[in-house]
């Protein structure tokens, strides 16, 4: 006889579901908070409180700044909301944050148009605020010194063109490296991202006759895998043997990803290193009208000692007509964001440092602001 | 309803509520007469209050609940209108997923196809075992082990699907590498095992994470519906000689099917407008493939994960475009097994 079991605790489907909710929250110190004397001092308190949202890219930036900027000045309030660029432009011409972070300047056209209006007294603008190298990491096993890839053969890396890693074009650019007979697993950004634009951006500068997609926040070229994140695509290639991907360099530094040095648009390999990035942000010409600071990379370059695959964020703020409550605090913080010490925090994370002149430049635009 | 126990529990309350005649001495004559069918009328009102409250109550709940689907669809639609409007190419053939390009160009067939054909999978491989899982749990495993059992599959439908996803993309997605390659070297005359010679995060491993998402909701729905078999059915089928297997096939499965049926659309809906796990098991692509062991595939609810934070104006009406589209197939499944259900129980009666 069987006697089955009336009731079993349906119950206990919902008491779980609460166990594995709670993480992710800032433990409260990263390695790199260390109250910096010289950032304190370049600090000037106002009181009030702002609000930001957007790119997820210069978060770890913004949070670290405005834990400086809180630690002196109390009295003050101010977050910083991740979330995507999108979100944070379209809060931004909602009005319902005083700035955004975004990985990409303001669109031309009904996106401009949308966030002038927001702004009223003077047009919506873009400060350029954290650069980030984009590291062009692979796993390829027996291979131990640094790879060169062209421009080109990444181009043709990424739409499945060269499909081998001991292909001839990579063999020519790298001599004396056995490579092997093994196939190639790309993988790019299955969300829409800054750093995918700006990769895309770089292939389409530097390897125009192979790279047909322009340059895009979604990943528009055939074949290859989509990963979710930059910590995504880092996984797939750690995990892959054979793989290749890109992703800001703190990631490859992390997951102890070696990373290529990348060619330029003459042809060079340049090896990534902060100061060559650095390099490389301090040719880029501010191509916006007025105190627009929306950057115009030069990857034309032929410098050899600068790295030409990277990505900066900026910062969206009314040029007039903010808040007379929220103007004073805008502008101490992006001031102190804009700060040689502010700057100096950032190589610690992963990211560089703007070069004196773009930074210089900056500082100026903060200070203009009405 | 029971009258006389209805009758009974008025009775009761009303000789809380109202004190009763014989409880308080009569002040005057006049008085009595006027308050004693008063009193009578006092002894029915309680209830019908209470009956009244519960009504609204219930049938507000049951109007809510309308207009909230209702406030719903309201949204989706209002809010997908000007993109579909700015989409320059047809809505529902276009295989790309470019809102906020110029020109607008962006279409739902990959994606709605990729949900479906996931979701689908996932009940292929899911409903035979969730359907075995749960005949296990309720008649075959000893007492002893069918509590535990049961149990730990309650535990698994709690599970968050963050959790399935990062299993999928760090566990599943590498060892599915080597099966995969062996069913499209010795199957691979098979459409669905061809493959462009790559493996990885395919629709294919999604279609796991999904299945494994649904067992324990199938399971568990499936056994509370087993075990309240008739004892007649399965005595009558033990009389005339049916051996174990038997019995379970002419007793308890006939009388569970409209229950499994039930399950397995509860499971299909979990399944479908699963996102996060899919987003991160996916390579999203916008290709109509039934190559399922190579890298590819979307899902509508994946889609929107991954494009949502960087999408503009046009591109966020466009993923409620897709969202709507979701909510109109949910829709229909639910409807069509509802049918199902239905015209079951008729050809069981």
């Amino acid at each position: 006889m069987i006697r089955p079991r009336q009731r079993v605790a349906l119950g206990s489907l919902i008491g779980a579901g609460l166990v594995l909710t709670a993480c992710g929250s800032d433990t409260g110190g990263s390695p790199s908070s260390s109250t910096n004397p010289g950032g304190a001092a370049s600090i000037t308190c106002s009181s009030g409180s702002l609000t930001a949202a957007g790119s997820t890219a210069q978060q770890n930036a913004m949070t670290q700044w405005i834990k400086d900027y809180l630690n002196k000045c109390s009295g003050s309030n101010i977050n910083y909301g991740g979330g995507g660029s999108g979100q944070g432009v379209q809060q931004f011409t909602d009005g319902k944050v005083d700035f955004a972070g975004s990985d990409f300047p303001l669109a031309a056209g009904a996106e401009q148009q949308g966030a002038d209006a927001r702004c009223k007294a003077g047009p919506a603008i873009n400060i350029p605020m954290v650069g980030g190298p984009i590291a062009v990491g692979y796993n390829v096993p027996g291979v131990t010194q640094p790879l060169n890839l062209s421009a080109s053969n990444l181009a043709k890396i990424f739409t499945g063109k060269i499909t081998k890693w001991n292909d001839a074009a990579i063999a020519q650019d790298n001599p004396g490296v056995a490579l092997p007979a093994l196939g190639i697993q790309s993988f790019h950004r299955s969300d829409g991202s800054g750093t995918t634009y700006n990769f895309t951006n770089y292939l389409a500068h530097d390897a125009k006759a192979d790279w047909t997609f322009g340059a895009d926040k979604n990943w528009t070229a055939p074949g290859g895998q989509g990963a979710k994140g930059s910590q995504g695509v880092a996984q797939g290639v750690k995990s892959t043997a054979g793989g290749i991907g890109y992703f800001e360099l703190s990631f490859a530094t992390q997951s102890k990803i070696p990373y290529a040095a990348v060619g330029n648009a003459e042809g060079k390999f340049v090896q990534l290193t902060p100061d060559n990035a650095v390099k490389f942000l301090s040719y880029a010409k501010a191509a916006g009208t007025g105190s627009d600071l929306k950057l115009d990379f030069d990857y034309a370059t032929t410098d050899a000692t600068a790295y030409p695959n990277l990505l900066v964020t900026y910062e969206i703020v009314c040029s007039k007509g903010n808040p007379a409550d929220k103007l004073p605090l805008l502008k101490n913080f992006l001031g102190y964001a804009a700060s040689p010490a502010a700057q100096q925090e950032l190589p610690a994370q992963g990211y560089i440092s703007l070069p004196d002149n773009l930074r210089q430049q900056v500082q100026q635009t903060v200070s203009s602001l009405g | 309803m029971d009258e006389p126990e209805s009758a009974k529990v008025s009775m009761a309350r009303s000789s809380e509520a109202v004190p009763s005649p014989a409880s308080q001495p009569p002040k005057t004559n006049g008085t009595q007469s006027k308050d004693m069918p008063q009193a009578k009328d006092l002894d029915s009102r309680p209830r019908r209050r209470a009956d009244a409250v519960f009504r609204m109550l219930a049938q507000g709940s049951g109007v809510a609940l309308l207009v909230i689907m209702a406030a719903i669809a309201a949204f989706l639609i209002l809010q997908a209108i000007p993109a579909l409007n700015a989409d320059t190419t047809n809505f529902f053939t276009t295989l790309n997923w470019a809102p906020d390009g110029t020109p607008s160009s962006f279409g739902i067939a990959a994606l709605a196809f990729g949900s479906l054909l996931t979701s689908l999978l996932a009940l292929v491989m899911s409903v035979p075992v969730a359907v075995g899982v749960a005949l296990a749990i309720s008649h075959y495993s000893p007492r002893w082990l069918a509590g535990p059992l049961a149990y730990v599959v309650d535990l698994l439908a709690a599970v968050p699907s963050v959790v399935f996803g990062l299993w999928g993309l760090i566990y599943l997605v590498p060892g599915l590498i080597g099966p995969s390659n062996f069913l499209s070297t010795y199957f691979g005359f098979i459409p669905l095992f061809e493959t462009n010679g790559t493996y990885g995060k395919s629709i294919f491993a999604a279609s796991v994470v999904l299945a494994v998402m649904i067992i324990p909701i199938i399971a568990a729905i499936s056994r509370e519906v087993f075990v309240q078999t008739p004892r007649d059915h399965i005595e009558a089928a033990w009389a005339i000689g049916a051996t174990k297997w038997e019995m379970v096939r002419t007793a308890i499965l006939p009388y569970g099917r409209s229950g499994v049926v039930s399950a397995t659309v509860l499971g299909f809906g979990r399944a479908i407008g699963e996102t996060i796990a899919v987003a991160l098991v996916l390579s999203a692509n916008y290709e109509i493939t039934l190559h399922i062991l190579q890298p590819g595939g979307n899902t509508i609810a994946a889609n929107i994960a991954n494009r949502y934070g960087e999408a503009g104006n046009i591109g966020r009406g466009a993923l409620i475009a897709s969202g709507l589209v979701l909510f109109i197939i949910t829709l229909i499944v639910n409807f069509g097994a509802r049918t199902i259900v239905r015209r079951g129980e008729r050809e069981g009666a």
